[in-house]
């Protein structure tokens, strides 16, 4: 089978013949397409005859080809002969004039003003969904509590599993080497001044008021808020939430009181587990500042008393409720498509951290007013 | 529209050659020793109940699946052993339209079509974008070329979908349950839309489906897969086996009858 090919020429009567031959599929057509276009370009106020007498095979490509060289010109101006007739049933299929045009282009792009108002808008509907969702896990969770046989607690243990059991090793990988990495910057400078052993106050005031409930918070928010959001916008993009809803069930009840529970029980302990281990990563490496194990604990329990380790261990309380809340909303609020899982995810652990670090801020104000 | 028919051509080359295929999932068959072949230009139905392995052999047809064991030879390359170029260029024949639609969710639907023109041609962008509407028009959804596949019902989905399989226009064109979930009109256009495409460009169509109108009104030939015998129970045109076939279960099939009831 040839190739195809493009012949130009003028009858005597003044028509310009284009005789296409060959065989016209995707392939084939690139030059053919421009010269031909080209040629009726050429050919101003003149009819066009395009002449398929020798097309030998023409495929959905070559159809559109000649779709698009009748669409050159008005109606009539251009026309098609010797088509054979299977390849003329082709073309018969179209009408030109409507498959040339786009009949759904793309949205018109907004305008800077339009855009800044749009994100305002959502961002204010964002936080009445966050509010509305607050008062609805509330009263959910308050349902629970007061109703304890309500609870699914073979999925709370599960996801406590999850959340809490299953993050042990990253949780304390990265509270020692966090303990590890203060104590070292600190004490190479404090050294110099023979004040090495003040670090040990300064790990053990850092790691149970600060450092440990928030960055076992951002672990989690990273691990568990996303894997919350994934999985529940899956059961929404698969209308398992829909299947919940129509069987008169709560799907905050059903989904979210599991996970916030899970995440209260886990998150605080997760939290002593880090404030531990970031102290023995203090500790280990004063040792190697000739600070033994016993003064260092000693010099720990002479600077941290209870309120410093309650304010902590306090804050991871209301670092599970957001975590495990956010990411269940987000979830919730899934959409369809591919990308809309993954979406969710993205936007519970960026969401869930700026709140992690908002409240923790507003805790710092609330401890310095309380002299805490 | 009706459609009729078409008339495979008997004395057509074999354009697929399945030889000794066997097939399942973690090394337990679903098939065995399946032999036939699908000639050029015809429309070949695979049939069979739920669970009898259907989908799977269109899977390792397309080489999405390694079969336990045999080939599957398309326009005389097997399929199972290609790898690389020689792969690219098997694929480059064939069409798929899957069962969900498997539309790439972030592309409009005249992006999901342009996609395989953009990979394969070197069409200029307004050409491949006017061939990609065209196929969207051919299959009734000129007017929704910049939606997302989210924003369509699932049927429009499918149809979608099979426009993207005819994007380059390939010799073969396997369809994985085209009319599930289409209204009977849209069901009947896309039948008709199927003989049009194989009498008028000669493409071969391997098409999963237990819609038996369809059947009855695209079909050239079928085979009739069966988990028991994990093989085929019977092969040749729908109609002769709707009002010829002796066996029981293909009679059964053909004729909507239910499993009797235990005594």
């Amino acid at each position: 089978m040839t190739a195809a090919d493009l012949a130009i020429s003028d009858s005597p009567d003044g028509r310009r013949i284009l005789s296409l031959s060959g065989r016209l599929d995707a392939t084939t057509i690139r030059r053919v397409w421009a010269e031909a276009r080209n040629a009726i370009a050429a050919a101003i106020g003149r009819p066009v005859v395009v002449d398929a007498s020798k097309v030998d095979y023409c495929d959905g490509a070559g159809i559109a080809l000649i779709v698009d060289l009748i669409a050159q010109r008005k109606p009539g101006d251009v026309q098609v002969a010797n088509l054979a007739p299977r390849f003329e049933t082709m073309l018969a299929q179209f009408d030109v004039r409507e498959v040339e045009r786009d009949q759904d282009p793309p949205p018109r792009r907004r305008g800077t003003v339009e855009e800044l108002g749009a994100i305002t808008a959502g961002v204010a509907r964002d936080l009445y969904d966050q509010v509305a969702f607050i008062g609805e896990s509330t009263a959910a969770l308050g349902y629970a509590l007061t109703h304890p046989a309500s609870i699914r607690w073979r999925d709370v243990w599960r996801i406590c599993e999850r959340v809490g059991a299953d993050a042990l090793p990253i949780v304390a990988l990265i509270s020692f080497l966090l303990g590890v990495i203060i104590a070292f910057q600190s004490a190479v400078p404090m050294r110099r001044f023979g004040a090495e052993i003040f670090v040990a106050d300064l790990i053990g005031l850092s790691m149970l008021r600060e450092l440990a409930p928030l960055m076992t918070a951002i672990l989690l928010a990273g691990r568990s808020g996303a894997a919350f959001a994934a999985e529940i916008g899956t059961m929404t993009v698969n209308q398992e939430v829909d299947a919940l809803t129509t069987m008169g069930l709560d799907p905050v009840r059903f989904l979210v009181t599991p996970r916030i529970i899970a995440a209260l029980l886990m998150t605080p302990l997760l939290t002593l587990f880090a404030d531990l281990i970031g102290l023995a990563g203090g500790a280990i490496t004063l040792a190697s500042f000739s600070i033994p194990y016993v003064t260092f604990v000693h010099e720990v329990e002479g600077i941290v008393d209870y309120s410093d380790f309650m304010a902590g261990f306090v804050k991871s309380f209301v670092f599970a409720i957001l975590i495990a809340g956010i990411g269940c909303l987000r979830g919730l609020q899934t959409t369809a498509g591919a990308s809309a899982v993954g979406d969710a995810a993205t936007r519970a652990v960026v969401s869930g951290i700026v709140l992690l670090v908002a409240v923790d801020g507003i805790f710092a104000v609330i401890y310095y007013v309380l002299d805490i | 529209m009706t459609a009729e028919p078409s008339t495979g051509d008997a004395a057509a080359p074999a354009i697929i050659q399945v030889r000794d295929l066997g097939v399942g999932y973690a090394g337990v068959p679903l098939l065995e020793h399946l032999e036939f072949d699908v000639r050029r230009g015809e429309i070949f139905v695979i049939l069979g109940g739920s669970g009898s392995g259907k989908s799977t052999l269109l899977k390792a047809m397309i080489g999405l699946l390694e079969p336990l064991s045999g080939s599957v030879l398309i326009d005389g390359e097997d399929m199972v052993t290609a790898s690389g170029d020689a792969r690219r260029a098997i694929l480059r024949k064939i069409g798929v339209m899957y069962q969900s639609g498997a539309l790439f969710g972030s592309m409009t639907l005249i992006e999901n079509v342009r996609l395989p023109l953009e990979e394969y041609t070197d069409l200029a962008a307004s050409e491949i974008d006017l061939i990609a509407r065209m196929k969207l028009w051919l299959v009734g959804l000129g007017l929704f070329t910049g939606h997302l596949p989210s924003e369509i019902s699932g049927g429009m989905q499918k149809r979608a979908a099979i426009a993207r399989a005819m994007a380059l226009d390939p010799m073969i064109l396997f369809l994985d349950e085209p009319s599930a979930g289409l209204d009977p009109i849209t069901s009947a256009e896309l039948d008709a839309l199927i003989v049009r495409l194989s009498r008028n460009l000669g493409v071969t169509f391997v098409v999963v489906t237990h819609e038996l109108a369809s059947i009855f009104a695209i079909a050239d030939r079928v085979i009739m897969l069966d988990r028991r015998t994990k093989g085929i129970a019977a092969e040749g045109d729908p109609r002769k086996l709707r009002d010829e076939s002796k066996d029981p279960w293909v009679h059964q099939f053909f004729n909507r009858e239910p499993e009797p009831l235990p005594a």
